[in-house]
């Protein structure tokens, strides 16, 4: 029994990471880029990492994929997957979890997709090595699959160079989903494309969840695309969770001044012309303390209030 | 080739106000470009096909006035750029930077005096600063080679301390390395390196895409701020609307090489009247107006971008509508001096390839305007 076959419908989590540290070991000094982070994922549920380059966003999704490579090391916390312990996993086992339980979309499609390939080469692979289907039946769900995200099933022929943008990143996404996992990470989906494009692919990727019933990991760092599509969402700074809570309340009432900072970095398409301040240049928060409860479900890290990083004048501004 | 318009944008030149900076009060536009075109050769050796990326494009920036450029990826937004900054020849068109023509002064390529007027600062802070140079040679190069470090060494240390202090960074920052500075400080060396030319005219290409969030306010704050304190206008090219309503004086939308509309940022995205203008409105995501997504009605958008049947402006005595002609209706207040190219007007037919041809329900590769979309229902 492979763990996607765990029922869906109930709301134990799917994925519940418990204190994960992980260090990038130098030989002099060594980085903790992911520091104590704790979250769980419901079933079909989207959950939202939002932060700054740098922040650890991607390295928690490389360590759930168990992607990490030296030096970077999951020092510390566990990460499980429908009760499995993904860190204690074997090389066989990592194999099947990998695809079948949790897929991964990355940020750029150009480079994900092979170029010497055929589309319809490269989504037949995964049939073919990972669920053991002969070559005419992986062609036909190939087939099934672009139609899944709406790209004509004569486009199994071109190569990657021959589609759009934005095509690209749907083949990409079909594929991800191509053995129905029950987790889905999407690791900035959407950043090379345009406005457009992205809001069609995002109204794809939540059509597919409804359908399939898979839970996402959505990383961004765009805030507003965040609120929109996740259900909750957590802030990350420096390795740590600063903040996590309903998008719509993190969006409402951000309370760590970081978060707010964030939230002031997007110029708001209606209402009057309001100067942002953003995160200044320079200002850091360090040792921050375990999350508490601010409000019911609404978890903030504890701050000093004289480290506030915009200066009360501006913080309508900021916090729009 | 030019064209009759409606409402001519440049005679207003300056007149928007908002800029406060020395050269607002006179008339002359900073830059003029005026029915601009440019199409590539495509296909082999011999082949004499060419796609056209730009086509008629008239824009005005007056002195001390942010224009930001607007359109999805493939519009032409950074060809114009590129004809204007003559990194590419323009197949037909004037550029007029104080009134004086300059593709007919320096006919073959730009010369020095040019680029001391017309600076551009590029999208890739990584890719544009040589890691194998101190923050100081970009800097002392740029004011070597159009002279304006003064006569002594002492000035010129002054002028480059004053550079980073204009930027926002620290004198100090003048030994980094380019890998020694994140990426708003490098785009702010390379905005330096711009100002210390001392330019009328700034070309930003999306000078904030390849930038985390948290800094991306801040190098918009200081583009307003050289705007405002020292007069400088610039083209500012983005697919972000938020950033253009945000720092720009009037905005310009781009499609399929053409303008499609322009006007006073917060009117024209308050206002939008041309579809495709709207089309990309109703595609930001903002949490604000949740639920935003309708495909009935993002199909009927673009079944009205590819093959629009009428025009919002077909009753207006005033303004009448051409099918063969891009005529420009004035939208609104004439003070906003916003424009929307007539709906009815039917480009080229090889006019340069767009993400909107290539519905993503329907696997043509078609970049035929004309073809008529069917309204579909899509998710």
């Amino acid at each position: 029994m492979t763990i996607s076959q765990v029922s869906f419908g109930t709301h134990e989590p799917v994925l519940d990471v418990k204190n994960l540290t992980v260090k990038y070991i130098g030989d002099t000094r060594s980085t903790t880029a992911v520091d104590r982070v704790s979250f769980s994922i419901g079933t079909g549920e989207v959950f939202g990492l939002a932060g700054e380059s740098g922040c650890g966003k991607s390295t928690i999704a490389n360590s759930i994929m168990r992607l990490l490579k030296d030096p970077a090391k999951i020092a510390g916390g566990s990460i499980s997957f429908g009760g499995k312990d993904v860190l204690a996993m074997s090389p066989e086992e990592l194999r099947r979890f990998r695809w079948q339980d949790v897929a991964m979309v990355f940020q750029s499609a150009m480079n994900s997709l092979n170029p010497v390939l055929t589309i319809g080469e490269q989504i037949m692979d995964i049939f073919t090595t990972h669920a053991g289907f002969s070559r005419k039946e992986s062609l036909r769900r190939a087939g099934e699959l672009l139609e899944l995200v709406r790209i004509d099933p004569a486009r199994l022929k071109s190569y990657p160079h021959q589609l759009s943008g934005g095509m690209r990143q749907r083949a990409v996404i079909a594929m991800a989903v191509a053995l129905k996992p029950s987790l889905l990470i999407l690791d900035e989906p959407t950043t090379a494309l345009d406005v457009v494009v992205q809001q069609e692919i995002m109204a794809q990727i939540k059509e597919l969840q409804r359908e399939l019933g898979f839970s996402v990991l959505f990383i961004t760092h765009d805030m507003s695309l965040m609120v929109e599509l996740s259900h909750r969402m957590a802030v990350m700074y420096g390795g740590r969770i600063v903040e996590t809570a309903k998008a719509q309340d993190v969006y409402a009432n951000p309370i760590h001044p970081y978060t707010q900072a964030l939230m002031g970095a997007f110029p708001p398409l209606t209402g009057p012309r309001v100067p942002l301040t953003g995160l200044p240049d320079g200002v850091k928060f360090r040792n921050i303390p375990d999350l508490a409860e601010a409000a019911p479900g609404h978890f903030v890290a504890p701050f000093e209030p004289d480290a506030r990083v915009v200066d009360s004048e501006n913080l309508e501004g900021a916090a729009r | 080739m030019s064209h009759s318009l409606d409402t001519p944008p440049a005679q207003s030149g300056a007149a928007s106000g908002t800029g406060t900076g020395s050269g607002a009060a006179t008339g002359t536009p900073a830059l003029e470009i005026r029915g601009l075109g440019k199409s590539f050769p495509i296909g082999g050796l011999f082949s004499r096909d060419s796609v056209r990326a730009l086509h008629g494009i008239d824009l005005t920036i007056g002195k001390g006035e942010i224009v930001a450029l607007v359109g999805e990826s493939g519009s032409g937004k950074s060809t114009l750029a590129r004809c204007v900054a003559r990194l590419e020849k323009p197949s037909s068109g004037e550029i007029l930077i104080d009134g004086i023509d300059v593709l007919k002064r320096d006919r073959f390529q730009a010369s020095k005096a040019f680029r001391s007027q017309l600076q551009m600062v590029f999208q890739d802070p990584f890719g544009s600063l040589n890691p194998a140079h101190r923050m100081e040679h970009f800097l002392r190069r740029s004011l070597s080679i159009h002279g304006r470090g003064g006569g002594s060494e002492t000035e010129t240390r002054k002028r480059l301390e004053e550079l980073m202090t204009t930027v926002g960074l620290d004198a100090d920052m003048l030994n980094s390395y380019p890998h020694e500075l994140s990426g708003g400080q490098r785009q702010r060396v390379a905005i330096a390196r711009a100002l210390a030319v001392e330019p009328q005219v700034i070309l930003a290409d999306e000078p904030t895409s390849m930038l985390d969030v948290s800094v991306r306010i801040g190098v918009l704050n200081l583009m307003r701020a050289l705007r405002d304190e020292q007069g400088i206008s610039m083209l500012y090219i983005t697919h972000d609307l938020a950033s253009a309503r945000y720092l720009a004086d009037r905005t310009a939308v781009m499609f399929a090489g053409e303008l499609v509309e322009e006007g006073e940022s917060l009117d024209l995205l308050a206002n939008p009247a041309h579809p495709y203008t709207q089309l990309l409105v109703s595609a930001v995501p903002d949490p604000a107006r949740a639920g935003s997504y309708d495909p009935v009605r993002r199909a009927e958008l673009r079944q009205a971008v590819m093959a629009s049947t009428r025009c919002a402006f077909h009753d207006d005595p005033h303004q009448s509508c051409s099918a063969e002609k891009p005529v420009r209706h004035q939208v609104g207040d004439p003070a906003n001096r916003h424009w929307v190219r007539c709906h009815l007007y039917r480009p080229w037919a090889a006019a340069g390839g767009h993400a909107l041809a290539s519905d993503p329900t329907e696997p043509t590769q078609s970049v035929e305007p004309t073809q008529s979309a069917k309204p579909r229902v899509e998710l």
